[in-house]
């Protein structure tokens, strides 16, 4: 019986995640960035695309709850041109959408690649949501967690499948550590327990070049995808 | 045009099973971001408990949902998606239930050719590569898995009811139980409502799509227009 394509790309998980486009040109590398609500993941992304924005083509799916409120922040901020950021609306649930039923997600990706591309990159933005949120690998090729100090220093000792999973987890806000008492030192060896050799990266968005570490997390992520690997 | 008789669906297994696989709630097609009009019938006041749920699911099954379940036994019976997608469109006057009805079948459609692959459905899909109207493609996936017209009216007349169900869940806490089982209690009434769909359905094989019944609930049609202008809401539509 005839049960898929003829020939499968190898290792996917869905027909979203195929690394070629159906006219034969590779996609976009997909990006995820998840985490809890206030953590700075729209601040992440808008500190990404300013700093990327001359070197790659980029495009930004946003999961507002029940606004846009993200969408039109980058919007207003102009980090990106209108036609490159778009917005999909969850349902009141954010981590089904990025998880459990992502074809939303995935048109919303591909109309971007179709309308505004070709695109080296698109980030998908999750709604805020819990420490459970994660997304499917038929969605994006590689996902970034973000926490902050302020929501306390024992997020990454309580874990839970963002924290512990992650292809990169992000603990933001380190400026407001003294102010808010939390260890920075603690919180790095409790991420590092929970994570093995996944990495760690320390940001405070509000200082100049606050981005960094993960904009050159993503450039490595970016070269290993021009040439055909996901790691 | 329509055609002259219906092909038979293509050989398979039988697979009465697969309509639990269609008609599942956790199916990943995108509804779970849609409450089929029950958002803004809860900003008006119309539905604030288990009694008004009930009467907005009936009204919605007996015109929405009837119109919804003989498009899909249409389809599945084999009659022409793309005659069926024209006159979804002249069954659904409001812009905004269009757009959805495209988005959702497009949705549908991306999960219905990765669980039962067939040549129809990406015919289907490269016919109307901005989305078909979401019963239509219902009624082609019901037809790729092996299902009946009746399967596929059973389907699509349970989604319009389900979906504004659980939706209303989450905007009013409303107890699931009590939800749930307004579902319960419109079970006859789904079964009717399928029976008259898929006997349109078969009028429709012979007549054309003028068979086809043209039910509509016009506040669910103007309120959808309203909704789909919100700046701030929970579900897409």
């Amino acid at each position: 019986m005839h049960r898929d394509h003829p020939v499968t790309f190898p290792g996917r998980h869905t027909h979203g995640a195929q690394a070629v486009r159906p006219d034969g040109r590779r996609r976009a590398l997909r990006i995820g960035l998840g985490g809890p609500v206030g953590s700075g993941k729209t601040a992440t992304v808008a500190a990404l695309c300013r700093t990327l924005r001359d070197e790659v083509a980029i495009g930004v799916v946003t999961n507002d709850i029940y606004t846009r409120e993200d969408a039109d922040f980058l919007l207003r901020n102009a980090v990106l041109p209108a036609e490159r950021i778009t917005a999909v609306e969850t349902g009141a649930c954010p981590h089904t959408a990025i998880r459990d039923d992502i074809s939303a997600n995935l048109e919303a990706v591909e109309e971007l690649e179709e309308a505004a591309g070709p695109l080296d990159l698109v980030l998908v933005e999750s709604g805020g949501d819990n420490l459970t949120a994660t997304f499917s690998h038929g969605l994006v090729d590689a996902q970034v967690f973000v926490i902050d100090v302020a929501g306390g220093d024992d997020i990454p000792r309580k874990g839970g499948p963002g924290v512990t999973t992650a292809d990169l987890l992000v603990v933001n806000k380190t400026d407001l550590a003294p102010y808010v008492g939390s260890d920075l030192g603690l919180m790095a060896r409790d991420a590092k327990a929970q994570r093995g050799g996944l990495p760690v990266v320390f940001t405070a968005l509000t200082r100049p070049g606050g981005v960094g570490p993960v904009a050159d997390w993503v450039r490595g992520r970016l070269a290993a995808w021009r040439t055909g690997g996901t790691q | 045009m329509q055609q002259p008789s219906c092909p038979p669906p293509p050989s398979r297994p039988a697979a009465a099973a697969a309509l639990l696989v269609l008609a599942d709630g956790r199916f990943p097609a995108g509804g779970h971001a849609h409450s089929g009009g029950a958002e803004a019938a809860v900003r008006a006041g119309r539905i604030t408990g288990p009694d008004s749920l009930e009467d907005f699911c009936r009204g919605r099954l007996h015109t929405a949902g009837l119109v919804a379940a003989a498009l899909a036994a249409a389809a599945c019976a084999g009659l022409d998606p793309v005659e069926l997608d024209a006159a979804a469109d002249v069954r659904t006057p409001s812009p905004a239930l269009r757009a959805t009805a495209r988005r959702l079948g497009r949705q549908l459609m991306r999960a219905a050719r990765a669980v039962w692959p067939a040549p129809e459905l990406a015919a289907l899909a490269a016919a109307r590569p901005r989305g078909a109207h979401q019963p239509v493609v219902l009624g082609a996936a019901a037809r790729a898995a092996g299902l009946t017209p009746h399967d596929a009216a059973l389907a699509a007349g349970y989604e319009t009811v389900s979906g504004p169900a659980t939706a209303v869940v989450r905007l009013l806490g409303l107890d699931p139980f009590r939800a749930t089982a307004v579902l319960a209690r419109l079970g006859g009434e789904l079964d009717e409502v399928a029976g008259r769909a898929v006997a349109a359905a078969g009028r429709a094989a012979t007549g054309g799509t003028g068979e086809l019944p043209a039910a509509s609930a016009p506040l669910l049609e103007i309120t959808a227009e309203a909704h789909a202008a919100w700046p701030t809401r929970l579900f897409a539509s």
